[in-house]
């Protein structure tokens, strides 16, 4: 299943956030969004899975959701959204008992989730015994425990430490190198961007709009830290951005 | 130059991180009271206190004796303990059905917010009169009361604990196609239960209050009426009976929500 923004814009009320975003978000691909804070990159991502309406445009869902499919559209966030009275399981399992799902089929898709992020062994603890890495891993696998057709991350590795956080993208990448998911992935860190992404779309400062599509037709295995290439990619968006990040630095907020 | 031949002064860097970190120390609390007992019954035997002033915490200890030789005190604590447990109970699960209503409705919260506004200060004892026409002398307008003066506090923390739930796990519970009745059982509910319990404690304790305020008019047996008959006789020690069985009442009330609170909330951090 593809997804296609036809001429999204958005404002709250004076404010106008987007304007005219045009976009293909591509099946088995992940597309990062970048743009300097407060461009409404994370708007943007909540107008793309339903949890708001834009003002003008509308956003397309091309070909059917495979039929295993939960939730086609599912959220990483980038504060986990764990309920903390539940265990880790039962964080997976709150997604589940709404969609039918019941008794061993529950078991089977725990299992697999866990296994697959490698937290089979954390299986009962409760969020706040977690690291905020291993939190993440849980949101993760909870996502994926939807089957999503499209996985809808929001700044999933911001909450997190350096070194936590390239754990996560090495496990990320091992995910989709395994199974390819879709992804749009919004941040605001270059060098995620560029170890993660398919194509990046660069948004201006508000309103956002996209000032370009950069491209990195490395497969995503053969990313390495310090990687020439992904290093001129990653300074070619910065020189893109800086004047724009420097200027939304300066701005006063509305708030 | 001679100065630098000088050993350099050593000297340990002063430790000033202490304090600001309540811990709970547990005995503390009981031997406070202890000791101002013995103050006041060593007070009261040396003639600092006369008993006019103050009883004898050791009269008052075998007044409560007595009581409970003569089986009088189960016949007073029986009903009241059955007057506060059908009044509380109703008026916290009217209080926290209709606060999670106005947390969740924004029809509800705009119609009954500032009607809650205006109750809440109304001292309940004062409708007692009006209750007992309404609900006759017998057992029911004591319910009312309590039941009454219970609601108000509830619905007020409830909704505040409702309105405290954090929105991002609601908006994950959207984003997760979950059910309306899902979110608000899976998620809110849960979520406020930190604020209702603490809404309770205050709850329980106007309970206590209002339970004494309505055996005060028209019971024959109860903590109250024990209470207001040894007043009008001026007994002091069989007052002092009837007050220390409500603290110890409160303080048991207490404990089982901080009970709880450790076993139902032990998700929080």
């Amino acid at each position: 299943m593809d997804l296609q923004l036809d001429n999204v814009s958005h404002r709250y009320d004076d404010v106008e956030v987007l304007r005219s975003i045009n976009l293909v978000i591509p099946a088995g691909k992940i597309v990062c969004i970048i743009g300097p804070s407060g461009c409404g990159k994370s708007t943007l991502l909540r107008l793309i899975g339903g949890l708001e309406l834009p003002t003008e445009g509308r956003i397309l869902q091309i070909g059917e959701p495979p039929a295993e499919s939960l939730n086609p559209l599912t959220y990483v966030f980038q504060d986990f959204a764990l309920l903390p009275w539940r265990s880790v399981e039962g964080n997976i399992s709150l997604v589940l008992e709404d969609h039918g799902i019941r008794g061993s089929h529950v078991e089977t898709i725990i299992s697999d989730v866990l296994a697959r992020t490698n937290l089979t062994d954390f299986r009962k603890a409760l969020p706040k015994q977690l690291s905020g890495g291993m939190k993440q891993r849980v949101a993760i696998s909870r996502a994926l425990a939807v089957k999503p057709a499209v996985m809808l991350m929001d700044e999933p590795l911001s909450a997190l430490d350096s070194q936590t956080r390239e754990l996560l993208m090495d496990d990320l990448i091992d995910l989709w190198t395994r199974e390819p998911f879709t992804s749009v992935y919004v941040t605001h860190n270059l060098s995620e961007a560029v170890r993660l992404g398919h194509s990046i779309v660069v948004l201006s400062r508000r309103p956002g709009c996209i000032r370009e599509i950069v491209d990195i037709p490395v497969p995503l295995a053969e990313r390495k830290i310090g990687d020439i290439e992904l290093e001129q990619k990653q300074k070619y968006l910065w020189e893109l951005m800086r004047d724009e990040a420097a200027a939304a630095d300066q701005e006063l907020l509305d708030a | 130059m001679p100065d630098s031949e000088k050993p350099d002064l050593q000297m340990q860097v002063a430790f000033r991180g202490g304090g600001f970190a309540p811990q709970s120390k547990r005995w503390i609390g009981l031997i406070v009271f202890v000791v101002l007992i013995a103050l006041i019954e060593i007070g009261a035997r040396l003639g600092f206190i006369s008993n006019l002033t103050l009883p004898r915490p050791s009269d008052v200890f075998y007044t409560f004796v007595e009581l409970w030789n003569t089986g009088l005190l189960w016949k007073h604590l029986l009903p009241s303990l059955s007057r506060l447990a059908v009044g509380a109970t109703i008026g916290a699960s009217l209080g926290i059905a209709v606060g999670v209503m106005i947390g969740l409705f924004s029809y509800v919260r705009a119609g009954l917010v500032p009607i809650v506004a205006a109750i809440f200060p109304i001292p309940k004892i004062a409708l007692l009169p009006l209750f007992v026409i309404w609900f006759g002398i017998e057992e029911q307008s004591k319910y009312a009361l309590i039941a009454f003066g219970t609601f108000t506090p509830t619905v007020v923390a409830t909704y505040g604990a409702v309105d405290n739930v954090d929105r991002s796990l609601i908006r994950m519970g959207q984003s997760f196609s979950l059910s309306w009745f899902s979110i608000v059982t899976k998620i809110v509910l849960p979520g406020s239960m930190p604020g209702i319990l603490s809404g309770l404690r205050v709850s329980l304790a106007i309970a206590i209050i209002l339970l004494v305020a309505a055996e005060m008019l028209g019971a024959e047996y109860g903590v109250g009426a024990y209470i207001l008959e040894a007043g009008s006789l001026y007994d002091l020690e069989r007052l002092f009976v009837g007050v220390a069985i409500l603290s110890i009442l409160g303080v048991i009330l207490s404990s089982v929500i901080t009970f709880f609170e450790t076993r139902v909330l032990d998700w929080r951090v």
